[in-house]
């Protein structure tokens, strides 16, 4: 199991360094970065040469991706350009946890700006990921006994609804039934946009009265396609020859589902869902935009819209990380969930 | 025991059975059956017919009039949808409007089918050193999740091409621009199924004697291993329709996809939940006409996959 | 002694998108306390069908047990309730499935898969049911039983786990054994030990057994008695003696003479059946036999004969007298 994992561990790091190569070469040809710091005035091309020199953008692209990794504080660079190196570079490079400095707001870094973000959008996310895994579980398991019920098929026919919805159209349409239109009724109605009502302040009762909309939203989609799944699974798993065996020993059916169908019908699950954890965060991007939810996802559209591409640069790497760490932690799930992978 | 004793009464075997079926037929009549993909091929004709038919009705330059005056407008007999939020009439919109978005859907699938099986036929064919880089390369950009990758890219690139006409359309040189971005990040799903079928079917007699006949690899790729596995690459085409349509609307929704004033479905809902209470008609005719695309779509797709699943098509009908 | 099964007219059917299949028509037998019961036939002549049907293990829908009686120490099963007929599973009436690769959890522990039963039947503890699961693991000659307990299916040999899925059918001393196929997915010296095992341990605990096979070698090993099966019918049915010595039914007979004896002559083919048994859903109208068989007059056309007696305790189901080569 421990060999297992560092073989798992030794596949992620050169994977993280093909998409750390991808994501640079895409990011670097976008954009001009010294206009953006400029902001609305023309910089003076003299300007423009030196800070070019400070930050290395006058370097091949190879020696530029070299100082966003490990940074260039062993590099000496001359700054006025007569030939003599004035001072060393102040990166320090992605590996010593420095993704530069955000070009919109000046004397902030990528990290900073990250780390503001990054627990608005986990409070969202956390809550909305055990409502869908609860959700699809009972939902998929149910359906799978019922097969062929009424309410297997009113329930099948739903979640293919539901999950060729855009994310859009489910948040667009809920905020107006419950937003709008309740309030229109004179219905008890929940709030749009935004964290908290800056009236009240950012109490428990309000945050969480404003998550209901978007967590409704993602959720909505992700049970749909979830519960299907699971249900698929289940349908597999009942038909065969153990679960027969399990029935024949006298279990109830209750013992039979729970310890023998669901384990595994879950393997196949946790590897699902686990490679989609990550993903839930480049959705967020909408979610957040549409809800005024101020978190990671509409930190990345802001600065992307402004071509601040630290910052961008900086989530990119941070979602790609937690992929691969989240396949990592699925491999090892599974691992300790199916004997025949653990044992070989 | 012999056989030939009185065999008098005994009906001959042959006359039960029905002539068999032509693979064709058998697809057609397994996909009759799935009542909701019959349904999704309905929907979407009509989609189409809408898109297409309802240019005799409003031309393309009073899809592109302004008139600040009329902002806003709730639906009415003039403007049957109601107008945005620069006046422009959005029963217009969503028909010029749905023209891109099912031909973006359309174009990137055709890419997205394109890239797919190039790469997962020449990873699972020659297999070896290139195959472990192609499967390095797509297991990397399965690993960056696809919304931010697309609105990176179409931010950088959706203002770089300068407007294009075709078809007799002016267009925003965007729609290029999302439709080689869209078939560039979504090909990766495919590329591995191909894969994984032609590493069962290089194996396979049929091939071996191809090449014991002195076929060209091209000709055993294109010709003899493709189209045994055309199944799940049909299937997934259709699917990525569906797809390609979603994530040009995800993309233009947040304002870097298809630039205006070319209406696409998606950029149309750009800014929309910011008159969630005021003018609600902004969102509910684009999205709805998105929804109905694509659930259709979907439909038609999952129909495919039962009318073409293996297993079933071995058992006789 | 007396009956401990009894199953009368037991009528199966499965729901299909092609049309009904009748897959058991009527069968009728009896286990006697402490016997064993062969059942023979091909695969998809109903053998399995008809015990699943005793256990109650059939899915319904989309099977059904159109109608019967099977009577369990007097009690009809089919009539019992869920829970009661929980406690018979297991408990009582035991099953040892063919495959024993498929039929074990492949998640779960055999440890764990053996003593849940017990657990769940005895309602002892689980240091308790732990000492029996390692009993009756080194009863059915697992060697380090108490080392084996915690280990999954996938790292027994095949011969091993159908030893295991023994173990977990003796595992509450149940009165009668059914065993559907267990050694055709093995080796035929496995074959021979698991066969040798289950008749040492049915006279230590003096259970019945249904031995269900397609390998005649088997049943003459085993079987007091002996039914044979072909489309859902019983064709014959006589104790092994009989069958062996005097079979009745063509189909028996043919069974037999495809069997390989090693008195035989080298240049001796083995007799083969020709075709293949008949489609249970447009079955035709008189013997189902009568395609295959060799000796078919025409009345198998037209009526389907019954289960008749032959002599003493031999029943077939035949219109011809086979032995003396002409109707009777």
């Amino acid at each position: 199991m421990v060999r297992y994992i560092i073989r798992r561990l030794l596949q992620a790091i050169p994977l993280l360094f093909i998409i750390s190569i991808m994501i640079f070469i895409l990011l670097q040809s976008s954009g001009d970065p010294l206009a953006t710091m400029g902001g609305r005035r023309t910089t003076r091309p003299e300007d423009r040469a030196r800070l070019s020199r400070i930050m290395g953008l006058d370097q091949p692209i190879y020696l530029q991706y070299v100082y966003w990794l490990i940074g260039n504080d062993w590099v000496q660079i001359d700054v006025d350009n007569d030939g003599t190196p004035d001072t060393y570079g102040q990166r320090k490079g992605v590996l010593r946890g420095d993704f530069g400095n955000s070009l919109v707001n000046r004397g902030k870094t990528a990290l900073e700006l990250i780390n503001e973000r990054l627990p608005n959008t986990l409070v969202l996310m956390i809550p909305a990921e055990i409502i869908i895994l609860f959700f699809s579980l009972v939902v998929g398991i149910y359906s799978a006994l019922r097969q062929y019920s009424l309410t297997d098929q009113l329930i099948t026919t739903g979640s293919f609804i539901g999950f060729s919805m855009p994310i859009f159209f489910v948040a667009l349409a809920s905020m107006y039934i419950f937003a709008v239109n309740f309030r229109k009724w004179g219905l008890p109605y929940l709030p749009t946009v935004g964290m908290f009502d800056p009236k009240v302040g950012k109490t428990f009762g309000q945050v969480a009265t404003h998550m209901i909309l978007p967590i409704f939203s993602m959720s909505l989609v992700s049970i749909s396609g979830y519960s299907r799944f699971v249900r698929s699974q289940m349908l597999e798993v009942i038909s065969q020859d153990y679960i027969r065996t399990a029935y024949a020993k006298g279990l109830s059916e209750r013992m039979v589902l729970i310890g023998h169908a669901l384990k595994n019908a879950a393997i196949p699950f946790v590897t699902l869902v686990g490679i989609d954890i990550p993903f839930l965060l480049g959705g967020a991007v909408i979610t957040e935009t549409i809800f005024g939810w101020p978190g990671m996802g509409r930190l990345f559209i802001d600065h992307l819209t402004r071509y601040d591409t630290p910052v961008v640069m900086g989530i990119l790497m941070l979602i790609s990380l937690a992929v691969v760490i989240c396949q990592l932690l699925t491999d090892i799930v599974y691992g300790w969930l199916d004997p025949r992978i653990r044992y070989n | 025991m012999e056989t030939n004793v009185t065999k008098t009464n005994i009906p001959a075997i042959s006359e039960v059975e029905k002539p068999p079926l032509l693979l064709s037929q058998l697809v057609f009549l397994r996909f009759k059956r799935h009542k909701m993909a019959v349904a999704g091929v309905f929907i979407l004709i009509l989609m189409i017919c809408y898109a297409i038919g309802g240019t005799f009705f409003k031309t393309e330059a009073f899809s592109l009039v302004t008139d600040t005056s009329i902002r806003l407008n709730a639906p009415s007999s003039v403007h049957l949808f109601g107008t945005d939020a620069v006046g422009r009439d959005i029963l217009a919109r969503t028909i010029y409007g749905g023209q891109i978005s099912l031909l973006i859907g359309l174009i990137a699938m055709i890419l997205e089918v394109i890239v797919g099986v190039l790469i997962g036929a020449i990873a699972g064919y020659y297999g070896g050193i290139l195959d472990s880089i192609l499967m390095r390369f797509t297991e990397a950009m399965l690993n960056i999740p696809q919304i931010p990758l697309l609105l990176v890219l179409g931010k950088m690139l959706s203002d770089k091409i300068s407007p294009i006409s075709l078809f007799g359309r002016q267009f925003s040189g965007s729609v290029i621009v999302i439709i080689a971005v869209i078939g560039l990040t979504s090909w990766m799903g495919l590329a591995r199924i191909v894969r994984a079928n032609f590493l069962s079917l290089r194996e396979q007699e049929f091939v071996t004697a191809a090449r014991c006949t002195g076929t060209k690899n091209r000709s055993i790729i294109f010709e003899h291993i493709l189209p045994n596995t055309m199944a799940p690459i049909i299937v997934s085409a259709t699917l990525a329709v569906a797809n390609a349509i979603i994530s040009e609307a995800y993309v233009s929704f947040l304002g870097v996809g298809v630039m205006p004033p070319t209406a696409t479905w998606g950029n149309m809902l750009n800014g929309a939940y910011n008159y969630i209470e005021s003018a609600p008609w902004l969102w509910i005719f684009p999205g709805s006409l998105i929804v109905l695309t694509v659930l259709s779509i979907n439909f038609i797709g999952d129909g495919l996959r039962d009318a073409l699943d293996p297993r079933a098509l071995t058992q006789a009908e | 002694m007396g009956a401990l099964l009894e199953v009368k007219n037991l009528k199966v059917q499965f729901n299909t998108l092609e049309g009904v299949v009748q897959a058991v028509n009527g069968v009728s037998f009896i286990v006697e306390k402490g016997k064993t019961l062969g059942i023979v036939g091909e695969s998809g002549c109903g053998k399995s069908v008809t015990v699943l049907s005793v256990m109650r293990l059939i899915a319904e829908p989309p099977g059904k047990i159109s109608s019967g009686e099977v009577l369990f120490e007097g009690k009809d099963l089919l009539k019992i309730d869920k829970i009661h007929m929980q406690n018979i599973r297991g408990q009582e009436i035991a099953m040892v499935f063919q495959d024993p690769m498929t039929s074990l959890n492949p998640v779960l522990t055999i440890g764990k898969q053996i003593s849940e039963a017990i657990i769940v039947h005895q309602h002892v503890s689980n240091e308790e049911a732990f000492k029996q699961t390692v009993n009756l693991l080194e009863l059915v000659g697992i060697p380090q039983a108490e080392a084996r307990y915690n280990d999954f299916p996938h790292q027994f040999s095949g011969g091993m786990r159908q030893r295991v899925m023994i173990a977990m059918g003796l595992s509450c001393n149940p009165s009668l054994l059914i065993a559907d196929e267990p050694t055709t997915s093995l080796d035929v010296t496995i074959q021979a030990q698991i066969v040798e095992l289950t008749k040492s341990l049915q006279s230590k605990f003096g259970m019945s057994v249904i031995w269900i096979t397609h390998d005649l070698g088997v049943i003459a090993e085993i079987a007091d008695r002996v039914i044979v099966m072909y489309a859902g019918y019983i064709v014959e049915e006589a104790d092994v003696f009989s069958i062996f010595e005097n079979p009745v039914h063509p189909y028996t007979l043919s069974l037999l003479k495809s069997l390989p004896r090693v008195d035989s002559r080298r240049y001796e083919r083995l007799a083969i059946i020709p075709g293949s048994p008949p489609d249970c859903i447009h079955m035709p109208a008189g013997c189902p036999f009568m395609v295959r068989c060799g000796f078919a007059i025409e009345r198998c056309g037209v009526e389907n004969p019954l289960l008749e007696i032959v002599e003493d305790d031999h029943k077939a189901a035949c219109w011809v007298d086979v032995k003396n080569g002409r109707a009777e």
